[in-house]
């Protein structure tokens, strides 16, 4: 009882947390149906209404800066994707080979490797490329793209190697005992047990791609204006409405996408639960 | 690569006319085609070389070439910096290594004061962080599972949102005639809204805002892990719940504590986003140091030899950091 009762300290710190956490973002929801120009003072006889979020969708500028973050984002999230999951496989799977330290040093350093150092460096390693070799010609979405799979396949590789390192690799070892082909191995087994990693590594890359404003700062030409961007150098100058309706809709989108993925998670998982007990059911 | 024992052969074949045959040629034969391919196929070398290759371009060399140009000296061309080596004849290499940058950055007060006011930033919002994140995740990691999952996905979700967004959020929160002051007055605790904006703490609050899912989840695993059985001896041996969690649980949960705490502090240094929407002009950190020098200035050389800096100062940080990962992930196992 008495190690029961103590626990409403850190419950309350719990529930404290979570309104800090929420607060803000509530806020920011509640103030987009706002019809005041000044976004913090609600302006009752006329509210809610929805014209920011007209405003919104009649602002060329934002909506073709996300259409161009959406596609920098896509092609970033399958580049990470593919290069994190090989990183990872190679350090979960492939034991001690020359150079191993250097590969798992070079997966976790960008994890908080500050963002301007970053943005930083790969510029002035586009520069030297361009003046060396000619390329990259001019700096657009392909820099942006490079850049951000840099920075962003490290967590998938962190994700993708803590999902193997969950599994021992009997399956693997069996499936080559009995002939299979390393190749096959991997997208008959490997793959398959790795999924759900693989689908949150993309989402987490394409979100920390959608994020980015700091490193697309540095690798991205003029012609190049990415939403976050945009939604940076109008928030400098001070709140504006439509960024709450902007807001809004992309937090809308995030949680519908969490919750969908949390249940087919869970479902995915349970099954293979089940599957394992039917398993070890069949070979009494 | 110690050769495997060969599997054992059918018993048919060692039961026929040509059994101690086959019985030697098990023992002592080539290595096994299964074994040749599980350790040495060609395919192994490419898998390794992408993303080998792809991080020592894209990661690796970048900072060789932020040092080579942190020694260069600025100039009026693009790129704005002047080659470190010439060849001033066939033979003859004229090597420019210029550690003006350096000096200026130790003779310009400027540069100083950013880097131990961002230092403090950060450690400041690093413990505020801990403070907050510690019983959250305590209470998360005491929880029935099914509840678990659901805190934690709370905890998650937001930091799926936009980063920049959310630090946005508290410009609506913390200006004069915003949120928090509009309701303290209504509620008549003030008269006159108080100045958070542009302030240290408004810096604080964006910073602890946006990373504490960063340090709530390295906690929370480190907690999850408990033995509980542990407190409840301690309760039994007569410790009150205060002592018990000072020499028991405090203890146990220090790996969780350093990895949460350099995952806040490492980035917070050089953040710029934060400080640029929420801070002061007055007190510039370091990461808007380096990205004026770049931007406005023009003057790469010494945005370089900042970024040098900086990673110098994060070095032992970042390192301890691996050295936990590396752990982490092995124990995962």
């Amino acid at each position: 009882m008495r190690l029961r009762n103590r626990h409403w300290f850190s419950k309350t710190g719990l529930w404290v947390g979570l309104a800090f956490l929420y607060i803000p973002i509530i806020s920011m929801i509640v103030f987009s149906f706002n019809n005041s120009r000044l976004v913090t003072v609600w302006d009752a006889p006329n509210s809610p209404t929805l014209k920011w979020y007209g405003e919104l969708f009649s602002n060329d500028q934002i909506l073709n800066a996300a259409w161009l973050s959406i596609r920098i984002a896509a092609m970033t999230a399958t580049g990470a994707v593919i290069l994190g999951t090989l990183a990872g496989l190679v350090l979960a799977r492939f034991g001690p080979f020359r150079g191993r330290a250097l590969l798992s040093g070079m997966t976790t350093a960008p994890l908080v490797m500050p963002e301007v150092i970053t943005g930083l460096s790969l510029l002035l390693l586009f520069v030297a490329l361009q003046q060396l070799i000619g390329w990259p010609a001019s700096r657009d979405i392909t820099t942006i793209t490079i850049a951000h799979i840099t920075f962003s396949m490290a967590y998938v590789t962190i994700v993708v190697q803590s999902r193997l390192a969950g599994f021992d690799n009997s399956l693997e070892e069996a499936a080559l005992d009995l002939g299979a082909k390393p190749p096959k191995v991997f997208f008959r087994i490997t793959l398959p047990l790795i999924v759900p990693a693989i689908l949150s590594g993309w989402l987490l890359a394409f979100t920390l791609s959608w994020d980015d404003v700091v490193v697309s700062q540095f690798v991205a030409g003029p012609g190049s204006t990415t939403l976050p961007m945009v939604i940076f150098s109008k928030v400098r100058l001070g709140v504006s409405p439509d960024v709450n309706a902007l807001a809004t809709i992309m937090v809308l989108i995030v949680a519908m996408g969490v919750v969908t993925s949390a249940i087919w998670m869970r479902r995915q998982e349970r099954r293979r639960v089940r599957e394992m007990q039917m398993a070890a059911a069949a070979n009494k | 690569m110690p050769r495997l024992p060969l599997p054992m052969p059918s018993h048919r074949l060692l039961a026929g006319r040509l059994g101690p045959w086959w019985q030697l040629f098990f023992r002592y034969g080539p290595p096994r085609w299964t074994h040749y391919m599980r350790h040495n196929w060609a395919g192994k070398r490419l898998v390794i070389a992408v993303p080998y290759l792809w991080l020592l371009l894209f990661f690796l060399i970048p900072f060789i070439i932020v040092f080579k140009i942190s020694f260069s000296e600025v100039r009026l061309a693009m790129p704005p910096y002047a080659p470190l080596w010439q060849f001033v004849t066939e033979k003859a290499v004229d090597v420019r290594l210029n550690f003006g940058n350096y000096l200026f950055l130790l003779t310009d007060s400027l540069y100083i004061s950013s880097y131990l006011y961002s230092l403090k930033v950060a450690a400041i919002s690093t413990l505020c962080c801990l403070l907050l994140a510690y019983p959250m995740a305590y209470a998360i990691a005491r929880s029935s599972p099914a509840t678990r999952n659901l805190y934690l996905m709370l905890i998650i979700l937001p930091f799926w949102t936009s980063f920049l967004l959310r630090v946005y959020a508290w410009i609506g929160l913390l200006k004069n005639n915003g949120v928090i002051n509009n309701f303290l007055m209504w509620a008549g605790i003030i008269d006159t809204p108080i100045t958070m904006m542009q302030t240290d703490f408004a810096v604080f609050i964006g910073i602890v805002y946006s990373y504490l899912p960063f340090m709530i989840l390295p906690l929370y695993s480190n907690l999850e892990k408990h033995d509980y059985t542990l407190l409840e001896a301690a309760a039994d041996l007569g410790a009150n719940p205060i002592v018990s969690f000072l020499r028991v649980t405090l203890p146990l949960s220090i790996p969780g504590i350093v990895a949460g705490s350099l995952l806040v502090f490492i980035p917070a240094v050089g953040e710029y986003v934060i400080p640029s929407l929420l801070g002061s002009s007055d007190q510039l950190m370091i990461g808007r140091v380096l990205s004026d020098e770049f931007f406005a200035n023009r003057d790469w050389p010494v945005a370089s030899a900042v970024a040098i800096a900086m990673l110098l100062f994060l070095m032992i940080p970042i390192m301890v950091f691996q050295r936990y990962q590396a752990r982490e992930l092995a124990g995962a196992k």
